[in-house]
């Protein structure tokens, strides 16, 4: 080739800073394409999208703050001495763990260890509530549905994978809670039939509590199961990559699209942002909320127990179903099934199968063999909706049962009644939800319904000539010779307020603090005339709307 | 079918050096079938003082992170943060908090602005991207398909069943080798470990009570009838110094705390079949003792209430009826707490001292399948 007909240039060469540093990595890698690919890529807008970035970036905090603690903590079980000079007082001379010594140590002799192993603890405590919440989000709003099955798969085992990892976490500093806590694990694995005892003894090295387990947990907590996070979190990111975030219907929005912001700037400003956000709320909850106060606790011993003992929040519907399952002991053949095998293995193993599940019933059950990338309003798909309050008053049955000890103390309720309370509550409230939550999907439709037909409330009351009151209805489209409103049902809010139609105070579009900016006049009138440019016109040619009955 | 792939022709290069950036940007999306379909500067008019709020705003908060930080740095260095007792200056404790504050005030103020630079400063947008997630065409699939089928017939395992079974016992021999090195590394043999605790009788070690092991408390004190008062109860453990395997002597080992219980004068016990003659004395037993392991889950059932004679677990809340030999009476437990068969014996004082006379005759503590 020659380029003769065109003269070599300065041109050719990058004429921005950006272009400059881009051309360093293109001319190697070739990005030019993919980065702008990516850069463009869009994201939509709705808060309800947030909280699985909260479980993110949660994770990503756990990363940092649990490496800082690995420096310090020594995961071991050797028996030792709480040193006759050190730093805490209250333990001097007692016989403990290295694991719990050295988490004294973090806490009292390393300086800022105390917040980091709190806003470790805390951002723990987040992420699994933010996966759960995220769950929900996905739950009601329809996410789930093809082609997405895959990823509501990987989230379910996150959230499983999530317990397991806070559990194991927990268990780590080997106080007097933790131990507890980890005795009832050993229980609950000696309680399974055939292989119970064999496992127990595979997993501890030995009767509870062996001499291995801590250093076991550790490098599980450490390396095997944030490994398998990460592996699956990088697949849950990488499938909504390829397949596009769901949003909601809207104007504009359509099976085929995705609309909202562009990764570079916008989305990208606002999630860094909300990175920080999401790590200053951890921050501040590490610093002035105390949480696992260890060395309150003491070291484990096996004949000691603390009254009020609660695990961590996400264990806690399996401990309110341990206390409620009935004491149903089978016996047979010189072989015992132990009650605690029903409430601790059987039933989250059915919670979760049948969520794993629930995407592939639904589309059976609806016949639905359809893609879908347009969202559900709750309200819209009324069994759905019902399902899912049933299923969540069953959770915050067994979940409110976990520490029915405190709330029968709190409230002066004699202990067996909360028992019984939660045994009967979780039989006959989770239909009761059902019921209600169908009924009230029902009354939400309707009511959009209504006001589509017949316009807003305006809490204006008229008196007619014949003396009746009526109330003034402020249509939010066209309507027919009645006064009823054609717009038919979008999938989407119907606003239910005037102020929702722009009819609000123009005080609200007054700025300032203390009071009200004003531009020069210079500005100002630059700024009306803009104005007029883009929303004169529209006003007029549309006219103001007329309030009808 | 409608396409909403509605991409447009790619600009030629010169034309694209003609373009402003924001103008080669969209033509660029545009390639890619991301359409901006509002575009606006939020501030169209410079100068404006609406439009100095929003940057004050922004440059406000990453001030006061900026600050928060110097805050973290200085006191991180300066603060006093070692523990003291009660009664000494406790100003340790705003230690923690004040650095978990100007962390959380760093953080958040940075995030507060750049969400803000976002929302405020940033031209607002509205962009479309198609999805382009048209399934693939029946040619791709009929390819796939046939790549696929084509593959597997040049390896000809269709037709050669040997080979595919004998791969299959490599490969199964390939899964499970790793599985049972480690399986097998980690597994341990329960035989009857669990049906023992520390009182079993060992006469090496205890030539002087017959092999019967000492009851003590947890300092090490061999306990008689006087250490408890009518209705009392005490944590007691088997008098074993000697460590097992897995370092645990008689006080740290999970199978010891029983629970030593005196009985008010006039309270009889209901006791199990064959158990009658396990207190002391054996014939109007007056002190008890059982397994402080629960039978449901393991914690240790140690909250006594003595006007009811019940023990109660605060794990899961089962309730233990002392006067029927610790039989369950409410919650999740499904067995009496094992009673462990005490006896009384003179030591070389001439004191009257506990030992056990056997080990329990259950396993104590939770349930499993081998159990009877």
């Amino acid at each position: 080739m020659t380029t003769t007909t065109v003269p070599p240039r300065r041109s050719d060469e990058p004429r921005t800073p950006q272009g400059k540093a881009g051309k360093f990595f293109d001319d190697r890698l070739n990005l030019a394409k993919p980065l702008r690919v990516q850069l463009n890529k869009v994201f939509p807008d709705h808060w309800s999208f947030m909280m699985g970035e909260i479980a993110l970036y949660s994770f990503i905090i756990l990363l940092l703050t649990g490496t800082y603690l690995t420096f310090f903590f020594d995961p071991s079980m050797v028996e030792t001495v709480y040193p006759k000079n050190g730093t805490y007082v209250p333990m001097r001379g007692i016989t403990m763990s290295r694991a719990y010594e050295s988490t004294l140590n973090i806490t009292f002799d390393v300086r800022g260890g105390l917040v980091v192993r709190q806003i470790h603890h805390w951002a723990a405590l987040l992420f699994v509530a933010a996966m759960l919440v995220h769950m929900c989000r996905v739950f009601f709003t329809g996410a789930f549905r093809k082609p997405r099955e895959l990823n509501w798969l990987i989230g379910l085992s996150l959230i499983a994978l999530g317990i397991i990892e806070g559990f194991v976490g927990y268990s780590l500093p080997d106080d007097l809670l933790s131990g507890t806590g980890l005795r009832i694990a050993y229980s609950i694995v000696l309680s399974i039939p055939v292989v119970g005892t064999w496992l127990a003894f595979l997993v501890f090295g030995g009767p509870f509590p062996g001499d291995v387990i801590i250093g076991r947990f550790y490098i599980a907590h450490v390396l095997l199961i944030p490994g398998i996070l990460l592996l699956l979190i990088s697949a849950h990111l990488a499938l909504i990559v390829r397949q596009k975030h769901t949003e909601f219907p809207g104007p504009g929005r359509s099976e085929h699209t995705v609309s909202g912001e562009r990764v570079f700037p916008l989305y990208a400003a606002k999630a860094g942002g909300f990175f920080f956000i999401v790590f200053g709320v951890c921050a501040a909850l590490g610093g002035l909320a105390q949480i696992n106060p260890v060395w309150l606790f003491g070291p484990y011993q096996p004949a000691a127990v603390s009254s009020g003992s609660q695990p961590d929040w996400y264990m806690m519907f399996l401990d309110g179903s341990t206390r409620l399952f009935p004491s149903w002991e089978i016996r047979l053949w010189h072989h015992t099934l132990p009650p605690l095998f029903w409430p601790t293995v059987v039933l989250p193993g059915i919670l979760f199968t049948l969520a794993g599940a629930y995407p592939f019933i639904e589309a059976k059950m609806t016949n639905d063999r359809g893609k879908h990338n347009l969202l559900q309003r709750p309200r819209d798909v009324p069994v759905r909706t019902a399902l899912g309050c049933m299923a969540l008053t069953f959770y915050m049955v067994l979940f409110l049962s976990g520490g029915n000890d405190i709330i029968a103390k709190a409230f002066d309720i004699s202990l067996n009644a909360m028992t019984w309370g939660g045994r009967i509550a979780l039989l006959v409230l989770p239909p009761i939800a059902y019921l209600v939550g169908y009924r009230v999907c029902l009354g939400l439709q309707r009511h959009d319904r209504e006001v589509l037909e017949h316009g807003i409330e305006t809490g204006i009351i008229k008196m007619l000539p014949s003396g009746e009151y009526i109330e003034v209805h402020q249509p939010i489209g066209p309507t027919d010779e009645h006064g009823h409103g054609q717009l038919s049902y979008g999938g989407r809010p119907v606003p239910k307020r005037m102020n929702q139609l722009g009819a609000a105070s123009p005080l609200s579009q007054i700025r300032g603090f203390f009071y009200p900016v004003k531009e020069k006049p210079e500005i100002q009138a630059a700024l009306d005339e803009l104005e007029q440019r883009e929303h004169g016109d529209v006003e007029t040619a549309e006219g103001p709307k007329q309030l009808t009955d | 079918m409608t396409t909403h792939d509605t991409s447009t022709e790619a600009p030629s290069e010169e034309q694209i050096r003609q373009m402003t950036p924001e103008e080669a940007m969209i033509a660029g999306a545009a390639i890619d079938g991301v359409h901006i379909v509002h575009h606006r500067n939020r501030f169209p008019i410079p100068g404006t003082k609406a439009e100095k709020r929003a940057e004050r705003a922004v440059a406000l908060s990453f001030t006061i992170s900026a600050l928060a930080g110097v805050a973290f740095v200085v006191y991180f260095c300066a603060g006093k943060w070692k523990w003291h007792l009660p009664g000494s200056p406790q100003t340790f404790q705003y230690y923690t908090p004040v650095l978990g504050g100007t962390l959380a005030a760093m953080m958040l103020f940075l995030g507060v602005g750049l969400v803000l630079w976002a929302k405020l400063l940033m031209p607002e947008e509205e962009t479309i991207q198609d999805r382009h997630d048209v399934p693939s065409t029946p040619e791709d699939k009929l390819f796939a398909e046939a790549t696929l089928v084509a593959g597997l017939e040049d390896t000809g395992l269709p037709r050669r069943g040997l080979i595919l079974r004998t791969m299959g016992l490599a490969i199964g021999a390939v899964a499970t080798v790793p599985l049972v090195a480690l399986v097998g590394g980690m597994i341990k043999k329960p035989g009857t470990q669990l049906l023992h605790t520390m009182y079993k009788p060992d006469p090496d070690m205890f030539p002087d009570t017959g092999g019967m092991v000492p009851i003590v408390d947890e300092f090490w004190n061999w306990i008689g009838p006087d250490t408890l008062e009518p209705g009392g109860l005490a944590t007691v453990f088997p008098g074993v110094r000697k460590k097992n395997q897995y370092g645990y002597d008689g006080l740290t080992d999970a199978s010891s705390p029983t629970l030593l219980i005196r009985l008010r004068p006039g309270q009889k016990v209901k006791a199990r079949k064959g158990q009658a003659h396990f207190g002391w004395p054996a014939n109007n037993p007056e002190y008890l003792a059982f397994s402080k392991i629960c039978t449901h889950a393991g914690c240790p059932a140690s909250l006594y209430e003595q006007q009811t004679s019940r023990l109660l677990c605060p794990c899961h809340q089962s309730q233990f009826e002392v006067l029927e030999d610790a039989k369950p009476v409410f919650g999740p437990a499904t067995r009496s707490l094992p009673k462990l068969p005490i006896k009384v014996v003179t030591d070389k004082n001439g004191a009257q001292r506990f030992v056990a006379a056997d080990d329990f005759d259950e396993a104590i503590g939770p349930g499993f399948w081998e159990r009877r």
